[in-house]
């Protein structure tokens, strides 16, 4: 077993690992974070995506030791105070979502895109998406909702 | 335009809260406590004979609960769809002795984690006396080819009333066959005869939710199957049968699902997660893997449809043969009712007056195909658009406006013989070439589906 | 390097409901004491907006808002029979269920009411959460007061229940003569593309597409099910095989690294338009529109491809190697 000490959406954790435990697992069925979804564990997809110190991360790909003094944020980290965060209030005004299992992923990794830059390019905005995939909405809704981020 | 209170406003999707806040509960958030986990051991060849199946190391390996074969299933054999008459049933829970395609799964461990199932099946020695495997329809078809069903064919056997739909004691054929009008007389009449061969390749639906379930038994016998399922009676009553349990007694619970497009119709393993529950009398759950998912979980069939048309000067369509084969894969699952719906669709949204089309439910040992988005269509509309540019290339007639000639107008025939009261494909051609930029031409603009 | 370009549709139908019939669908609304409903059907929320549609369904065949319908699904024990989530069935089928149940509930609403405002029910309608005497907007009791005193004064339970089925259909096993769909929903897609001779891949740079509907509930939905369904069509079209040599077993995909589907930066320019012609099989007009949405994608740009390079490509999935086979092919025809 391995020890690790991580900050998980602002709380500090301790927990206890099997060393070839992925960071998927440790969050989905030791720490029952219920937003990390299980798309294909094999780095493809996307639904599995935290911020790890920031930059979106596969946590299929992830060992959980490898967390130890980091900070990770699933979408629970994102509401601050009970409000939603600007970027899940355009998710629902542009309707970027339908069954929701690629969502958390998608919207950590445009949290992402925008701390980076403000004003991404088209291109970028597909670039950062490249890594998620969604089977439901064609992407034009989820596109159009990070650009009406875009100052 | 409408004048309604509610009906076609943009209502705001009230899921979309849960997911934005990544609170929608899926699946995979249901856990119970002592809860095991299932992996399955699964066939290496797509063809065979069950020779040998050792589970002795494996049941001995700490954490491991039991190993489930065919002989903890009550009533081993089933067909999905016997609701709508579909039969027989041709497809065990788990497989006594014969298995038909690569990946069929036939035992489960059940553990108490993913990682002590796993380490248990390569302690399972499993022998298998393979057979070849019949792969391509054609050749599944031919007289010498190996029969892979109990009922000594490759094909379904349609029209003897296993289909539901027609009454028993007709004549069993294998396809299912729509004739209408005289096709003879209309090929005699023929401009020109234009034919075309066209293929779809399976595909996967890919939701990127995989198949999850968990069945709990509840304390009075009863079993409780928490599933992301599109079709929550077909469940219940499948379970029911091969449980040989009274359906009343099996509660089905769908969360939210992540994705259906058909690939969460047929109850593919809730059956053997219920078989296992019910033998260890303990919550299990199976997460299939994404692998599973592409090589075992049900696909959009392969379709082959052959199209010979008789169309005259004017580039109408006077008669239309039309030879379709399905792959079924191993088992039936909804594909004689998929077969079935892509021949009503066969001639589109046109008039064709006198047509004859086969359909054949093609059985192969590769994995079951059944519904995928657009079942029976998706395919059928394919081969009959490519037929149109085609016809269109062959007659010297612009693509659109054969379409506007050959489209379907209230008061005809449907080749089902159905009345047809809702045709609006010119309008519907219409506005996208007005979208397109396309002008067309006066002639075309006064056509009305109306007549 | 020549990129090539050419256009091409495909013009389609799809049927409502399950083929041939006999797949009914139930529902129950009850109302709660605050005078809010629950809907309860077996169909599932698999994303296509169930939930939502649904409810304003309810809310307008009761005259209510949709916010005051809470409607829970997927449990055999929760809800009456539903043949299933499939098929393009469910709107279709449940409203006509639903709008029956509807009629029950208002039944009870005027009842209840004409007590409470002395008067009869065929004074009274209902309308935006209110019951009103006909011609008199402020002459009005809520349905919220109705509902509440029905089941705690009138000790009168606000139950209604739903029942549709499209009778099944028989079928001459000698003709296949049957009646085997409710209504046909249509589509018209136009594409353009752009294929590079040097690598064979084909860029699908604009789409024009139309839909018919019957009625549309949402348009916030339907547009999901369009530009979702011409993203699942784009992949079948261009890059998506389980088996990549069928019928051989060879190369058959095992993760995403191997079967490819679009990401963001592969949707093409989209124009698109919803058109209404009702159905006469369904209280609203209502058709099916969720598997429609797929079936014109690939036909179009097949037949674009064949108007690009002037060979049709008649096997999906239309790859780089298929369409520099189809180029050589032609090479070889026109140098003979």
């Amino acid at each position: 077993m391995v020890k690790v000490k991580f900050k998980l959406d602002g709380v500090f954790v301790e927990v206890e690992a099997m060393p070839y435990q992925t960071l998927f697992h440790l969050l989905k069925d030791s720490l029952g974070v219920q937003s990390v979804h299980f798309g294909c564990g094999q780095g493809a997809c996307g639904a599995c995506t935290v911020l790890l110190n920031g930059k979106p991360r596969y946590s299929c790909l992830t060992l959980a030791g490898y967390v130890d003094g980091k900070e990770v944020v699933t979408l629970a980290g994102l509401a601050q105070n009970g409000e939603l965060n600007p970027i899940q209030r355009a998710f629902i005004e542009n309707n970027a979502a339908q069954c929701g299992y690629c969502t958390p992923g998608i919207i950590l990794t445009a949290k992402a895109l925008l701390d980076k830059s403000s004003r991404p390019s088209d291109e970028e905005i597909f670039d950062a998406l490249a890594g998620n995939l969604c089977r439901c909405t064609g992407y034009v809704s989820i596109v159009r909702a990070i650009k009406s981020l875009v100052r | 335009m409408s004048s309604f209170n509610v009906l076609g406003k943009p209502v705001v999707n009230v899921q979309l809260y849960g997911h934005v806040t990544g609170s929608t509960q899926f699946i995979d958030d249901i856990s119970f406590p002592g809860m095991l986990w299932i992996k399955a051991v699964r066939s290496p060849v797509p063809r065979g004979i069950i020779k040998k199946l050792d589970t002795k190391k494996a049941e001995r390996l700490p954490g491991v609960v039991k190993i489930v074969t065919s002989k903890d299933v009550p009533n081993n054999m089933h067909v999905n769809m016997a609701v709508v008459g579909i039969g027989p049933p041709d497809e065990p829970v788990l497989p006594d002795k014969e298995v038909n395609y690569k990946g069929e799964a036939i035992c489960l461990v059940v553990a108490r984690d993913e990682e002590t199932a796993l380490k248990a099946i390569e302690l399972i020695d499993l022998e298998i006396e393979e057979l070849p495997p019949v792969l391509d329809m054609e050749e599944a078809l031919k007289p010498s080819s190996p029969k892979i069903k109990p009922w000594n064919s490759n094909t379904f056997v349609f029209g003897s009333g296993m289909d539901g739909a027609t009454p028993p004691g007709g004549q069993g054929r294998p396809y299912f066959l729509i004739k209408r009008g005289n096709v003879d007389e209309a090929f005699n009449k023929a401009r020109h005869i234009v034919e075309g061969s066209y293929l779809i390749s399976p595909i996967e639906h890919a939701p990127i939710e995989p198949h999850i379930c968990v069945a709990k038994p509840e304390p009075d016998g009863r079993l409780t199957i928490y599933t992301a399922t599109q079709a929550p009676y077909f469940v219940r009553d499948n379970v029911a049968t091969i449980l040989n349990m009274p359906p009343s007694k099996i509660r089905v619970v769908s969360p939210s699902v992540g994705g259906g497009f058909g690939g969460k119709v047929d109850p593919e393993f809730e059956m053997m997660v219920a078989v296992a529950a019910m033998a260890v009398k303990r919550p299990v759950k199976w997460r299939w893997t994404r692998e599973e998912e592409f090589t075992v979980s049900t696909t959009r069939p392969a379709v082959k449809i052959e199209l010979q048309d008789s169309v005259s000067d004017e580039g109408l369509i006077l008669g239309r043969k039309a030879r379709l084969l399905h792959d079924a894969g191993a088992y039936s699952r909804t594909s004689p009712y998929g077969v079935i719906k892509a021949c009503f669709n066969l001639s589109g949204p046109y008039n064709i007056p006198n047509v004859e089309y086969r359909g054949y439910c093609v059985f192969t040992n590769r994995q079951p195909s059944s519904a995928m988005r657009g079942y029976g269509v998706f395919e059928v509309s394919f081969a009959i658009e490519l037929q149109m540019d085609r016809i269109a290339k062959t007659c010297g007639i612009d693509p659109l406006e054969l379409r506007f000639r050959n489209a379907y107008r209230n008061n005809q025939i449907s080749a089902s013989g159905k009345l047809i009261d809702d045709a609006y494909l010119i309008e519907t051609m219409r506005e996208a070439a007005g979208l397109a930029g396309i002008n067309l031409p006066e002639h075309l603009l006064k056509m009305s589906s109306s007549g | 390097m020549v990129k090539l370009r050419g256009r091409g549709l495909a013009a389609i139908n799809y049927p409502t409901g399950m083929n041939l019939g006999g797949d009914p669908s139930q529902t129950i609304i009850f109302a709660q004491p605050d005078g809010r409903f629950v809907m309860c059907v077996a169909s599932v929320e698999l994303g296509q907006g169930l939930r939502t549609a649904l409810a304003q369904i309810a809310a307008e065949s009761i005259g209510i808002d949709p916010e005051q319908i809470e409607v829970r699904f997927g449990d055999t024990e929760m809800a009456p029979h539903d043949t299933g989530t499939f098929a393009s069935r469910t709107t279709h089928r449940m409203s006509n269920a639903i709008f029956a149940a509807a009629q029950e509930i208002k039944q009870i609403i005027l009842d209840v009411a004409s007590k409470i405002m002395e008067t009869t029910p065929s004074d009274l309608e209902i309308s935006n959460g209110k019951v009103y005497v006909k011609g008199v907007p402020d002459k009005f009791v809520t349905v919220q007061e109705v509902v509440n005193k029905a089941q705690f004064v009138y000790n009168t339970p606000v139950v209604g229940k739903g029942f549709y089925v499209k009778p099944k259909s028989s079928v001459d096993p000698d003709t296949g003569e049957a009646d085997p769909h409710s209504t046909m929903a249509h589509g018209c897609t136009i594409v353009d593309v752009e294929v590079d001779t040097e690598t064979g891949i084909v860029t699908v740079t604009d789409v024009y597409t139309v839909y018919e509907v019957g009625r549309i509930v949402n348009k916030n939905l339907v547009e999901g099910q369009i530009i979702g369904g011409l993203v699942m069509g784009l992949g079948a079209a261009l890059t998506e095989t389980v088996y990549p040599r069928y019928p051989s077993l060879d190369y058959q995909t095992t993760s995403f690294q191997e079967y490819v589907l679009p990401t963001a930066g592969d949707v093409p320019r989209i124009r698109y338009k919803i058109i209404e012609n009702p159905t006469a099989t369904n209280v609203f007009g209502i058709k099916g529109v969720g598997e429609m949405v797929v079936n014109s994608i690939a036909p179009a740009i097949a037949n674009a491809v064949y108007n690009a390079i002037g060979v049709q490509i008649t096997e999906l999935p239309i790859t780089p190697e298929k369409v520099l086979r189809a180029l050589e092919q032609k090479k070889e025809v026109t140098n003979k």
